[in-house]
């Protein structure tokens, strides 16, 4: 095949070893080092003799064996087939891709926080814990609600945290009651999440501007309903104007109403959602308050509640002693008990907090009139390329379909592939669900009018290439190291680590 | 505001293109009621260089983060530590933090898109790889939360599997994971039996195990080394479970003793902490967990999987892949409702393990045991005494002083030294004078030497006292 003499440039990816770099494993070599530990300054002890029948035998297997420069290389080949927000634009509807500050990062590493040992006495831990009231008070204030849990690990035990709390508060008053009514617009977690408190899934249709259906759940709210888990502005990005009215109608059966604060970012600054009805709440540090995704995690679940529901917050929880000294408060009777081991993701806490100091209340408020003025920009230039289901107006995020593709046979997943031969990530493509071929489209506020206006370009011209080559699109992306992928071996047949060749090439 | 990409001609120019006559029109589906008029009462906007001094300001242990405070304050005290108790203070090699600041990797997404993501998905599949050739299982996920929510995982997978409710857990499992376990699996109808440890040697009361096992269990959870430091015998435990069709769940809160102990093969799910390997104690998190097990398990593997494909021009690639177990196309029906994991953080550890490898992993672990048998000789030689003598060991011990913890570990602080875990808490039978010591390879002889020392002390005092 490649018989030819290369002549000019090439067009596909080389066979370069920056373009294939082998597995760590099969780039090992017996005998090399990457390490060298500390002159030992105690007697040495035998192993065996130590340990006896425990100790291991095996050589620790396929364990790689490589010098500095090497995992340097290795690691940092890999990096560069990554996507990154500091490489670009994530239009990503829910995800909130934004800027990571740098000073973050910096402070987060300081000694005397990275350092510092969940179980240190207290009177070594007054700067943690100092920098975990103050992130609670700010969270306190920006979501108007009582009081707040840092422990939650991500999102997901975020509302784990959150409607156990519902339950508690409802066995305390001697009836758990059965069911938490979701909208069919939801996040995955959300169903998932009731399931694992116990909770029957009651789902609430949208009406037919993708919005809550007042009747429908007037209908539905009854003494068997817990809570209602409401994601607002709902995942289509339009804020849910009768919200008050959905928590009356909540309240006024003793159920309660649960905000996935996923969406966030369009509020922060401009109205809170203790303001507004919502009793319990969880926030994600990684979206709305710019902790780095880190290419899946970790990251953080604050849940924040009104006073009802305080008691039942996880232990421990930060206090305030006689002496004005800080400490961690663990007799809490009713509490729902521990989701995490100790507080939580610390690390995620100090940069969140870090963004918060780095923005004040201006920039806050700015940063979500921002992130709403690019997400209407895009749907105003965008609006006729794409169908838009809904009219609804949007605040940080918009939804089109891929109707007018489809026709050619081009949909929302080609579209978004074929995003990433313009240099941008793909929108989030198929959700929600309640939007047939949904193309969910969130800029942020990190991204300028001129990247913005080049995003707007390439997805006019997929649209123009749908109706003349619709192939292009269908096979994309065209410009990667690789191309698509087969993912349905992959899952049939799951390969899941590598195995040393059984009869090795010599 | 420095990280916003707009002047105010832009925001004019926008305003203009989308029709409306001021940024207010873009909110007025929040009803005025609801709409803030005034600024959140949060602290004012910060420049970088007073953000660092704030922050400097905590890590110096002000709580008021105040910098004016911290440039009154006289220099900051370095401490010795003692303490493990799932959180392990390890040596983190300086190219680690330099590889995850790496753009490329902090700021990625998850890798939904695997064309633009290999970087990530070869370093997950290369993360998995190791732990599987740690714990001695044949396949692990790309990470969970930390080692709490993992093992309280593994419990419910472990009832998905054999489709019976109820988990038989060993006391000496970490009190916190037990305590995030019984939180999680109380509205599921999984009852939680726990059986004790044999007051010589810290280890599993077989007998009691026996007892507690029923056709019901779905599964019998232990924790090796246990949270005394002792190591459990992994293979009668195991033995004992698959005899009633039950699965035995290993749970590892110190990774680094995969180095030198051998893995527990005899288990069915292995729940990892892998903290250990170059994460910073950071006040308990982000840490890394992370589920191994045989592979038979698969489908019932909560979390995120990296599996080996081929695009279409047949070259290697790597994908997320049996999303359909998860909760964004399961719904309520998940095996679990996590989303998030720990990417970057199994992405330092994976690193980590690079850098040490096949030998290094074994020298590091031999250096803990060298370190840990002196710590335990010389306040031995102080005048405390140790529990669970004649039982082996990793890197920590539980230690009995002649005084109360409290007064213990109050003369050690006096020194910069904090001591031992105090362990009345949990274990009210141990009594107030019990603690839980560790040495890593970062403690130094030095160290050790003046806790000894102060220990020594304090056993004089008491008998002059006595006198």
């Amino acid at each position: 095949m490649m018989a030819d003499k290369f002549v000019g440039t090439p067009k596909k990816a080389t066979t370069h070893v920056n373009q294939n770099e082998d597995l760590i494993f099969e780039k090992s070599s017996a005998g090399k080092k990457g390490y060298r530990l500390a002159q030992l300054d105690v007697p040495a002890v035998d192993a065996s003799s130590l340990l006896g029948d425990a100790v291991r035998t095996d050589g620790l297997g396929v364990m790689p064996e490589l010098s500095e420069i090497e995992i340097i290389r290795h690691f940092t080949r890999l990096s560069t087939w990554n996507y990154a927000i500091d490489l670009g634009m994530y239009p990503l509807g829910s995800c909130t891709m934004k800027y990571n500050p740098r000073i973050n990062e910096a402070v987060a590493r300081l000694e005397g926080l990275a350092e510092a040992h969940p179980y240190q006495p207290e009177s070594l831990s007054q700067g943690a814990l100092g920098m975990m009231k103050l992130l609670s008070d700010c969270l306190i204030e920006i979501t108007g609600m009582d009081a707040i849990t840092l422990q939650p690990a991500a999102g997901a035990q975020g509302e784990f945290t959150g409607i156990l709390c519902v339950r508690a508060y409802h066995e305390a008053r001697n009836n758990a009651r059965r069911k938490i009514i979701i909208p069919d617009s939801a996040h995955g977690t959300n169903p998932a999440t009731a399931a694992m408190c116990g909770y029957e899934v009651a789902n609430l249709k949208s009406n037919a501007l993708g919005m809550v259906d007042l009747a429908e759940l007037e209908r539905m709210v009854d003494e068997d309903v817990a809570a209602l888990m409401l994601t607002n502005p709902s995942t289509i990005g339009v804020f849910e104007s009768d919200i008050h009215k959905i928590a009356e109608i909540l309240h006024a059966k003793g159920a309660l109403l649960y905000m996935d604060g996923a969406n966030m970012n369009a509020l922060v600054g401009k109205t809170r959602p203790g303001d507004f009805g919502v009793d319990v709440m969880h926030l994600n540090l990684h979206k709305t308050f710019s902790t780095p995704h880190g290419g899946g995690g970790p990251g953080s679940g604050p849940v924040a509640c009104k006073k009802i529901l305080e008691p039942f917050l996880p232990a421990p929880v930060v206090k305030t002693n006689a002496d004005g000294s800080l400490g961690l408060e663990y007799n809490r009777p009713q509490s729902i008990g521990r989701v995490k081991a100790w507080y939580g993701n610390v690390g995620m806490f100090i940069r969140a907090l870090a963004y918060i100091l780095a923005n004040g209340p201006d920039g806050l408020r700015q940063t979500t009139e921002d992130a709403v003025l690019n997400a209407n920009y895009l749907r105003a230039r965008l609006d006729g390329t794409f169908e838009l289901p809904f009219k609804s107006p949007s605040l940080h995020e918009v939804v089109f379909s891929d109707r007018l593709q489809a026709k050619n046979g081009v949909k929302t997943g080609d579209m978004g592939k074929r995003l990433i031969d313009y240099g941008f990530h793909a929108y989030t493509v198929s959700f929600p669900m309640v939007v047939h071929g949904a193309m969910m489209i969130e800029p942020t506020e990190s991204e300028s009018r001129e990247e913005l206006d080049l995003l707007v370009d390439a997805l006019q011209q997929i649209a123009r290439e749908a109706e003349e080559n619709p192939e292009l699109v269908q096979t994309a992306p065209h410009t990667t190291r690789i191309q698509r992928l087969d993912e349905t071996t992959a899952a049939r047949k799951p390969v899941l680590r590598w195995k040393p060749p059984v009869a090795p090439a010599r | 505001m420095r990280y916003l990409p707009k002047s105010p001609a832009d925001r004019e120019a926008m305003l203009a293109e989308i029709g409306v006559p001021s940024i207010e029109s873009l909110f007025e589906t929040i009803p005025a009621e609801y709409r803030l008029t005034e600024d959140l009462k949060i602290p004012r906007q910060h420049s970088e260089s007073e953000i660092l001094e704030r922050f400097r300001a905590f890590g110096s242990n002000l709580a008021s983060g105040d910098a004016q405070e911290l440039a009154a304050q006289p220099a900051g005290k370095m401490f010795a530590s003692f303490l493990g108790a799932g959180a392990y203070r390890h040596y983190r090699p300086v190219i680690i933090d330099s590889l995850v600041q790496r753009g490329e990797f902090l700021t990625s997404y998850t890798p939904y898109q695997p064309e633009i993501s290999q970087g990530t998905l070869q370093a997950m599949f290369e993360f998995q790889t190791m732990i599987c050739e740690l714990t001695g299982m044949e396949i692990a996920n790309a990470s969970m939360y930390d080692g709490s929510t993992g093992a309280a995982e593994s419990v419910l997978m472990a009832c998905r599997a054999t489709g019976r409710q109820g988990a038989v857990v060993a006391r000496s499992v970490h009190p916190e994971y037990r305590e995030v376990l019984a939180t999680v699996t109380r509205h599921q109808e999984i009852p939680i039996t726990e059986f004790g440890y044999v007051a010589e040697t810290g280890r599993v009361d077989l007998a009691a195990l026996d007892a507690s096992i029923t056709d019901e269990t779905a599964c019998v959870l232990i924790q090796s080394p246990n949270f005394f430091g002792t190591i459990e015998d992994v293979a009668t435990i195991a033995q004992m479970a698959h005899k009633r069709g039950a699965l035995l769940i290993v749970s590892i809160a110190e990774a680094v003793s995969l180095g030198v102990i051998k893995p527990p093969v005899e288990a069915d799910i292995v729940s990892l902490e892998a903290q250990s390997f170059g994460v910073a104690v950071g006040f308990g998190g982000p840490y890394c967990g992370v589920i191994a097990c045989k592979e038979k398990f698969l489908r019932q593997m909560p979390g995120r999987l990296v599996g080996e494909t081929k695009d279409m021009n047949g070259k290697r690639g790597f994908v997320l892949t049996l999303s359909t177990r998860e909760q964004h196309i399961r719904r309520e029906k998940a095996t679990s409702n996590i989303c998030t994991n720990q990417a970057l953080v199994a992405l330092m550890v994976t690193i980590f393990l690079t850098v040490y490898g096949k030998q290094g992993l074994r020298e590091l672990a031999e250096q803990n045991l060298a370190k840990a048998d002196y710590l335990r000789k010389a306040l031995l030689d102080a005048g405390a005494a140790t529990k669970f003598d004649g039982t082996p060991r990793f890197h920590e011990f539980v230690l009995t002083t002649k005084e109360p913890a409290a007064a213990v570990n109050a003369k050690l602080l006096e020194k910069q030294i904090v001591g031992g875990l105090a362990l009345k808490k949990w274990y009210p039978e141990l009594g107030e004078n019990a603690t839980l010591w560790c040495a890593t390879e970062l403690t130094t002889k030095a160290q050790i030497d003046a806790a000894a020392a102060v220990l020594a002390n304090v056993r004089e005092q008491e008998f002059v006292g006595a006198k």
